[in-house]
């Protein structure tokens, strides 16, 4: 993994180009420029340690201060714990926990303390923590290294979860999730860091909850997220050529999701694919799905169609690991199969 | 020894002003729920009075807490109001919690009380966060995170002690140990003191006599002091006896009837009344007076409690979010 030197923070032209990489380590510099409680911890975080082990939060050791930017041992559970009680006293830590799979042996950090505290001391006490974490299949790293448990996460009261797709969205959503004043989950694609799209603007906000309608279409709504996005938006080219009109729809924020816009746009074209690479079954697409046949049962002019990760470990061997999670493929075969149904 | 600090006649009978109320506050606790009048999961501190006490007088207001579902006796010495803690374990609105949390999460940051967890061992990484606060902005406070043996057998106390002793945190660490871990014994789940493991991480690690109120208090006194100073943490393993099984209406047949017995005998809460008085540093009737203030207060707190309101369903909705849900 290589290491790019984050983009220059400060009124970069519209025009230019960066990674999410890059929009990432911009949003926390910003924040960290801004609020002087906003403050960072995780293994390797550091310059010395090089920034993280993708360089993630490369230059902020630097410029603000090893005391705010601190690498730890390897040790999750107390990452999340200094992050949560750090979070009581009116700091805003952004804590890493390197891989989405090493969220386990944080889970009762996150689970039975972050995310409960507001409620359990009824208001007195909240945890404006940011939980960054990587993942996603595609580097080859087999079966405790690439999970998306997303799921998990926003099955418990008390979390916010979400999973850019793109350099903007990746700036505006870390901006809001250190502005929040409860814990978020912050889920980042490792296969995609590095692709290059429009630069986002300094200041920028994504608000949390809000989907964002990448294409619109009448036939069939496509809701996806985090890498997905990169299977669906060729899906939806295809589909055209094919005479079907897919509107794809950009979750970004998975807990609480953006039921109104689904739901009227799935009011619209009848028919709903929902696109994760965690694991099918009890999954955010068992969710969505629920609840379009809840409030728009009878309107459907085809069952909700669920594509998700194969319901195994992630496999190593590459021909595997590509057939698991689901590809432009079996989008446009999911769409067509709805529209002839 | 002689260096030690030792508390004066004043701070002598404000540590025991707070093992009386703990002392107090348990038997009420526990006749309350045995008359019917409240039902919650109750943990009795009963026996480990001094531990809290002879520490919470060398805090102050600012100074932090992280306790566990064994807390009560934590929380009061801290300086919990009668009342705010009797509406919460009968789930009142009027609360420290509105009623939301309980026993086991007893919340009060007027006091420094951060959090109360129901999690073995889940006390120390969070202190540790309030320890890095205070050490970011030259604050001057500790944090003091209370747990008991059986958590030291947890990984959560590796992860945490070895941070804290990197990083020189403003931080605490008190080993109650009561000798149970819910209903096994110490000696059947580690073969060391608790205090030992300290030089596994290059901290300091005192195992102190938690009923005598004089070393309790100078032992604390040493480790907030080089806290305060910017030293790091201090492990302190405090020895004691649970009066009790692990919860209340646990029968307690597993432990050994002449042990505890014996530990009765030397309750530390008559056993330092005594002392007071036998030093003249208190009158009998002077703790006598004292004890009446707290029965009272008690007899108060928990009339308040029972006529407070119950939070109305709607709370389902709040404080889960900063935003009342939908």
């Amino acid at each position: 993994m290589n290491a790019e030197t984050p983009m220059a923070p400060a009124n970069s032209a519209k025009a230019a180009k960066a990674n999410i990489l890059q929009g990432i380590n911009a949003a926390i510099a910003d924040a960290m420029e801004e609020d002087e409680n906003v403050i960072a911890l995780g293994e390797d975080l550091a310059d010395p340690e090089e920034g993280g082990v993708c360089g993630v939060t490369k230059g902020l050791s630097s410029r603000f201060g090893e005391h705010r930017v601190r690498s730890t041992p390897i040790s999750e559970q107390a990452i999340i714990g200094a992050a949560i009680g750090a979070s009581l006293v009116g700091f805003k830590p952004i804590a890493e926990i390197m891989l989405m799979n090493f969220t386990t042996v944080a889970m009762d950090m996150i689970v039975n303390h972050a995310a409960k505290l507001r409620f359990m001391s009824g208001g007195q006490t909240h945890v404006p923590i940011v939980i960054r974490t990587m993942t996603g299949t595609g580097f080859a790293s087999g079966g405790q290294h690439c999970d998306y448990l997303e799921a998990w996460f926003a099955h418990t009261a008390g979390i916010k979860v979400v999973a850019p797709s793109s350099p903007q969205d990746a700036y505006g959503l870390m901006r809001s999730a250190i502005d929040d004043p409860d814990p978020v989950l912050f889920i980042e694609n490792l296969p995609t860091y590095w692709s290059p799209a429009e630069a986002p603007e300094k200041g920028h906000r994504v608000p949390i909850g809000k989907a964002n309608v990448l294409s619109e279409g009448s036939d069939v709504t496509i809701i996806a997220y985090a890498r997905m996005i990169q299977e669906a938006t060729p899906a939806v080219a295809k589909l055209r050529e094919a005479g079907i009109s897919a509107e794809l729809i950009d979750l970004r924020t998975i807990a609480p999701w953006d039921q109104e816009t689904v739901v009227k746009s799935v009011a619209k074209t009848g028919r709903a694919i929902i696109v994760h690479e965690a694991v099918t079954p009890f999954g955010a697409g068992a969710e969505i799905a629920a609840v379009l046949n809840e409030q728009l049962f009878g309107r459907l002019k085809a069952p909700v169609k669920r594509l998700g990760g194969a319901f195994c470990p992630v496999p190593f061997s590459k021909p595997l690991e590509t057939a698991f999670a689901p590809q432009t493929a079996d989008i446009v075969a999911a769409a067509e199969a709805l529209i002839k149904s | 020894m002689s260096n030690r600090a030792t508390p004066d006649a004043a701070t002598q009978i404000e540590i025991y002003r707070r093992m009386a109320l703990i002392k107090a506050n348990d038997e009420r606790s526990r006749k309350v729920i045995m008359n019917g009048r409240l039902v919650m999961p109750y943990y009795s501190p009963r026996g480990q009075e001094v531990i809290p006490s002879a520490i919470s007088v060398n805090l102050s207001d600012e100074d932090y807490i992280c306790t566990i579902y064994r807390g009560s006796h934590d929380q009061l010495a801290k300086g919990l109001p009668l009342k705010d803690l009797w509406a919460e374990v009968a789930g009142r609105t009027t609360g420290t919690c509105k009623g939301k949390g309980g026993p086991m999460h007893v919340t009060y940051p007027t006091k420094g009380i951060m959090v109360t967890t129901g999690i073995v061992g889940s006390t120390m990484p969070i202190a540790n966060g309030l320890a890095w606060g205070s050490q970011l902005r030259g604050d001057g406070r500790v944090t003091v995170a209370s747990f008991g043996d059986g958590a030291a057998n947890i990984g959560a106390f590796h992860e945490s002690l070895n941070l804290a002793a990197v990083w020189k945190l403003p931080v605490i660490f008190v080993c109650q140990n009561n000798e149970w871990g819910e209903h096994t014994a110490y000696d059947k789940t580690s073969n060391v003191k608790v205090a030992d493991r300290a030089a596994a991480y290059g901290m300091p690690g005192v195992r102190v006599d938690g009923n005598d109120p004089f070393e309790m208090y100078a032992v604390a006194n040493e480790a907030i002091a080089r806290a305060r100073a910017g030293e790091g943490p201090t492990l302190i393993e405090a020895m004691t006896y649970r009066f009790f099984g692990h919860v209340f209406g646990d029968a307690d047949a597993y432990m050994d009837k002449a042990r505890k017995a014996d530990a009765m005998a030397n309750d530390p809460v008559p056993r330092f009344r005594a002392k007071l008085i036998e030093t003249g540093v208190a009158t009998e009737g002077q703790l006598a007076k004292m004890e009446a203030a707290i029965e009272k207060d008690i007899d108060e707190a928990v009339e308040f409690a029972l006529a407070s309101d119950f939070p109305g369903v709607e709370e389902l909705k709040r404080d889960v979010f900063a935003e009342e849900m939908a």
